[in-house]
């Protein structure tokens, strides 16, 4: 029962990083590779830049409705005030 | 009596449906912009898809996801109305980036004693329309898949959902299109100075 999850190498960690990051492995393949950045510092930094990489990309490309076009799908709708 | 209820009944409906999609709207603005990729098409592509789940609305389940629900719409209106537009279907031609592409440009990887900035630091500074302009310069469904999952954070199943596709073909878009995105970053930062690096490699067009 100690068979938990094979060690991976750099290519087998790298091969699987985005499912990885977006926590759509299973449980045993996510230790494996956890175990394998642990003990692997160039690819645990590589991992780190896609994650920030990928926080910088959500925050910058927010935008804001248009006050005006808030109000009017609320006008649309038949709701009285636009919502906060 | 009947019909005062049934307007008691819409009342609650319609009220519901602005406590619950209306905080959507920012988010799923910022979605048709990245789509469209101009202001006044994605004003319109955001009021109808309102107006349409406004309508769908009482068959949304409750309990199931909304978010997931109005992207669909979202996903659905645009596909409707503004790819009916376009004649050919865009053409795909993602040559395959290598991993760790951006941060390989950025010289991770390398000896650490040859670091000069540290990676991140050149991550923060790149300005949000070099981002933008990065995302929407990607092909229509690599574009989406990437936008889906980096931006919004929905699962495979939930793109896959949204885009009516095969998780499997989600994963390979989200696959292609994030080293593309990565390519493309590099290219617009070394373009407007933002770092130093050889010229880009121009690859079609």
């Amino acid at each position: 029962m100690s068979e938990a999850a094979d060690p991976v190498n750099c290519d087998e960690a790298i091969v699987e990083i985005y499912q990885y990051l977006d926590g759509e492995l299973t449980v045993w393949k996510r230790t494996a590779i956890a175990r394998h950045l642990d003990d692997c510092p160039p690819c645990a930094q590589g991992f780190t830049f896609e994650i920030e990489l990928r926080q910088v990309i959500a925050t910058k490309c927010r935008d804001r409705v248009p006050p005006d076009l808030k109000r009017r799908i609320a006008e649309a709708l038949g709701l009285d005030s636009p919502p906060a | 009596m009947r019909r005062s209820l049934g307007k008691v009944a819409a009342m609650a409906d319609q009220e519901k449906f602005a406590e619950l999609a209306m905080p959507y709207m920012d988010a799923l603005y910022s979605a048709a912009l990245r789509m469209t990729r101009n202001p006044s098409d994605a004003e319109d592509l955001v009021q109808e898809t309102y107006l349409r789940a406004y309508r769908g609305f009482p068959g949304f389940q409750e309990g199931t996801n909304l978010k997931a629900w109005l992207y669909k719409i979202l996903t659905n209106t645009f596909i409707n109305i503004y790819r009916a537009k376009k004649r050919r279907p865009e053409q795909v031609d993602l040559d395959d980036t290598e991993d760790f592409y951006l941060y390989r440009k950025l010289g991770g990887l390398e000896a650490v004693e040859s670091r000069r900035t540290p990676e991140t630091e050149v991550l923060d500074q790149i300005p949000e329309a070099v981002v933008k302009d990065a995302l929407e310069a990607l092909p229509e469904q690599f574009r989406m898949a990437v936008l889906l999952a980096d931006v919004e954070g929905f699962s495979y199943k939930e793109i896959a959902e949204i885009t009516d596709v095969p998780i499997g073909t989600v994963m390979s878009r989200l696959h292609r299109g994030r080293k593309q995105l990565q390519k493309r970053l590099w290219n617009l930062a070394v373009e407007r100075g933002l770092v130093e690096g050889a010229a880009p490699t121009v690859t079609g067009g």
